[in-house]
């Protein structure tokens, strides 16, 4: 223990942390994924990303404790479909989430099984499987906090991201 | 204890070698002896038979030139009183004042306050700079000496020589093992929900010396302790890949567990700390178990079904695997054999069950049971029978288990609050604290005894 708190407490690993901490907040900020965060419906440009999420629809949401792709989620599925399809060269990363109301490791295996549904969803829709990675936060990320349903069913989502890994 | 035994004569010296990560911490305990009056009856708390009335304790500063002697008693005190089994007397009631912690107290003195035990002590600086600690437990009635060690420790240590003392005293008085020269893993929380920040941390059981293991840039979570070495493994999902790794304490030093094509989540070491199990997240959807051998480093699969597989747990004899699966529809808690073989459901009550977890003496499995709109810590014969919640509120989650088998630990999420925090319980469910962290605090693993 006591070598390992030793390099903790070291300034210079300490300003590493730091500036890596920073770097992290810097690109996140690139990233909106949502169109209320980006206040700019409609004007953006043609196979942007901002296109891909504020024209198309980047998320898709689940019933209680179901990866089922919903009939409302199929939709914004195809439509997501479409528009990879014309702009074939972005990597794309399927996140799956989870409510908070289940416990922690189910609740990434559950994200996983919803990321796995949406990218089977897409590919049937004839976006190669092999252009999807997917991943998992569980209940990690939620984009709406409080203790009731209304935000439980914003959190129990799949988001289809573009450029890479996850946010 | 069954039997206190005569005291000894003449100071019988007694070397325990310390299989420590520090040097520093090496002790050397002696059995202290006094004359003592003859052995009449037996001071012995049954903590076997549920509701325990707390054993009224004496324990006094142990003397020293300074605050270390008053700060290693309230130590010794906060342990005691924070198991439940003991009730420490408020010192402005004591009548002796301790001044020769080598003499026979006044047991009269003792008794009168209804103290049945009592401890006393002395904390000197040697010229080599370490620390001297002594200290005496009485059966005040009986009128005799029931323990007297001494230890040899670098200052920095005074509150492990507490908590070395404080398992001594438990030990002395119930016959169980104490728990309280342990640590604590577990994921220190900041931030807003949405983007929480959360780094692994250790702290003492207590919830003192807490350290940081990790920096806040990479997502971690559920990070379980070594059964055999000062090693942790723990999901980080570093890279944008989230996985599992292993981080040895003394060192620093990281490796990840595998390599699996998908993400690994709910690592947990087996018995004799040589093999991790855990789940990989297929292409598929489902989730299955996974053995990894740490020394030959070859992978075993246990489960292979469409359905999430998650949370393996070994018995503490290596033989058999407790999981939760939703093979059945909803999560439910399953055992099977360590090779995966003859799985069988075990849990059959409302709702759902998951995060089981292996008493380490072997008779009961916590789990955490998700019912009627409230989370709830509970324990359940290895057969599923005989369960008993011990906890129910919005959000209790993720049971570990004391070294001893009589405590366990878990986060709490009140309603409304988004603020995790580290709870203890132990099996009678009567006796339920919350543990101090500097932040928030959620997915606790404890750590064996230290040696």
């Amino acid at each position: 223990m006591r070598r390992f708190e030793m390099i903790a407490r070291s300034p210079l690993v300490v300003a590493l942390f730091m500036s890596l901490a920073i770097a992290g907040c810097a690109s996140k900020k690139n990233m909106p994924n949502s169109a209320g965060d980006l206040g700019l419906a409609g004007s953006a440009t043609p196979g942007s990303t901002q296109d891909f999420t504020v024209n198309v629809g980047d998320r898709i949401f689940f019933d209680v404790d179901s990866s089922v792709i919903r009939g409302d989620a199929q939709q914004t599925l195809s439509k997501q479909a479409q528009w990879l399809k014309r702009y074939p060269n972005y990597a794309i990363t399927v996140e799956g989430h989870a409510d908070e109301r289940g416990t922690r490791e189910y609740n990434l295996a559950l994200g996983q099984r919803r990321a796995a549904a949406t990218r089977n969803y897409l590919a049937s829709q004839g976006v190669p499987a092999g252009r999807i990675k997917t991943i998992s936060y569980g209940n990690e990320r939620p984009v709406a906090v409080c203790d009731s349903e209304s935000c439980w069913s914003q959190n129990r989502r799949a988001i289809t991201v573009l450029g890479g890994a996850g946010s | 204890m069954m039997t206190i035994g005569q005291p000894k004569e003449g100071p019988e010296l007694m070397l325990r070698t310390t299989r420590t990560i520090l040097s520093a911490f090496a002790m050397i305990i002696a059995l202290l002896a006094v004359a003592t009056l003859p052995a009449r009856a037996q001071l012995k708390l049954d903590i076997t038979k549920g509701v325990v009335e707390p054993m009224p304790i004496a324990i006094t500063d142990f003397l020293s030139g300074d605050q270390l002697g008053t700060n290693i008693s309230g130590v010794i005190a906060a342990d005691l009183e924070r198991s439940g089994l003991f009730a420490p007397i408020e010192k402005g009631a004591f009548i002796e004042k301790i001044s020769n912690p080598d003499a026979a107290p006044r047991f009269e003195d003792w008794k009168v306050i209804n103290a049945q035990a009592l401890v006393t002590g002395r904390v000197t600086k040697q010229g080599d700079g370490r620390l001297k600690a002594e200290f005496r437990l009485w059966d005040t009635f009986a009128g005799k000496q029931l323990i007297g060690q001494q230890f040899f420790t670098s200052p920095e240590s005074w509150r492990r020589v507490a908590h070395i003392i404080a398992d001594a005293i438990y030990k002395e008085l119930t016959g169980e093992d104490g728990y309280f020269d342990t640590r604590v893993v577990y994921v220190d929380e900041s931030g807003t929900k949405e983007k929480r920040v959360k780094r692994l941390a250790i702290m003492d059981q207590d919830g003192a010396n807490t350290r940081y293991l990790t920096n806040g840039k990479d997502l971690v979570l559920t990070p379980r302790f070594s059964p055999s070495r000062q090693e942790i493994t723990y999901m980080s999902f570093e890279g944008g890949k989230p996985q599992i790794y292993l981080l040895q304490l003394e060192t620093g030093q990281r490796e990840l567990v595998g390599n699996f094509p998908g993400m690994t989540i709910a690592p947990r070491f087996s018995p004799d700390g040589q093999k991790v199990v855990m789940s990989l997240l297929q292409e598929d959807g489902s989730a299955n178990i996974y053995t990894m051998d740490l020394r030959s480093r070859t992978t075993t699969r246990l489960t292979s079904t469409s359905a999430i597989d998650t949370g393996a747990s070994y018995s503490p004899d290596g033989t058999q695997v407790v999981f939760e699966s939703d093979r059945g529809g909803r999560p439910q808690i399953y055992k099977m054999g360590a090779d995966g073989s003859n799985p069988q459901r075990i849990s059959f009550g409302d709702g759902s069950y998951s995060t089981p977890v292996w008493s380490p003496r072997g008779d009961l499995i916590a789990f955490t049971k998700q019912a009627g709109g409230e989370f709830s810590i509970g324990v359940m014969k290895t057969d599923g029978s005989g369960e008993r919640i011990l906890s129910s509120g919005y959000h209790d989650e993720g049971p570990t288990w004391a070294p001893n088998g009589r405590v366990l630990m878990f986060f709490r999420q009140p309603p409304g609050s988004n603020s995790p925090h580290l709870m203890t319980v132990d099996l009678t469910g009567r006796n339920i604290r919350q543990i101090q962290t500097p932040n928030l605090s959620s997915d606790p693993a404890w750590s064996p005894l230290l040696e």
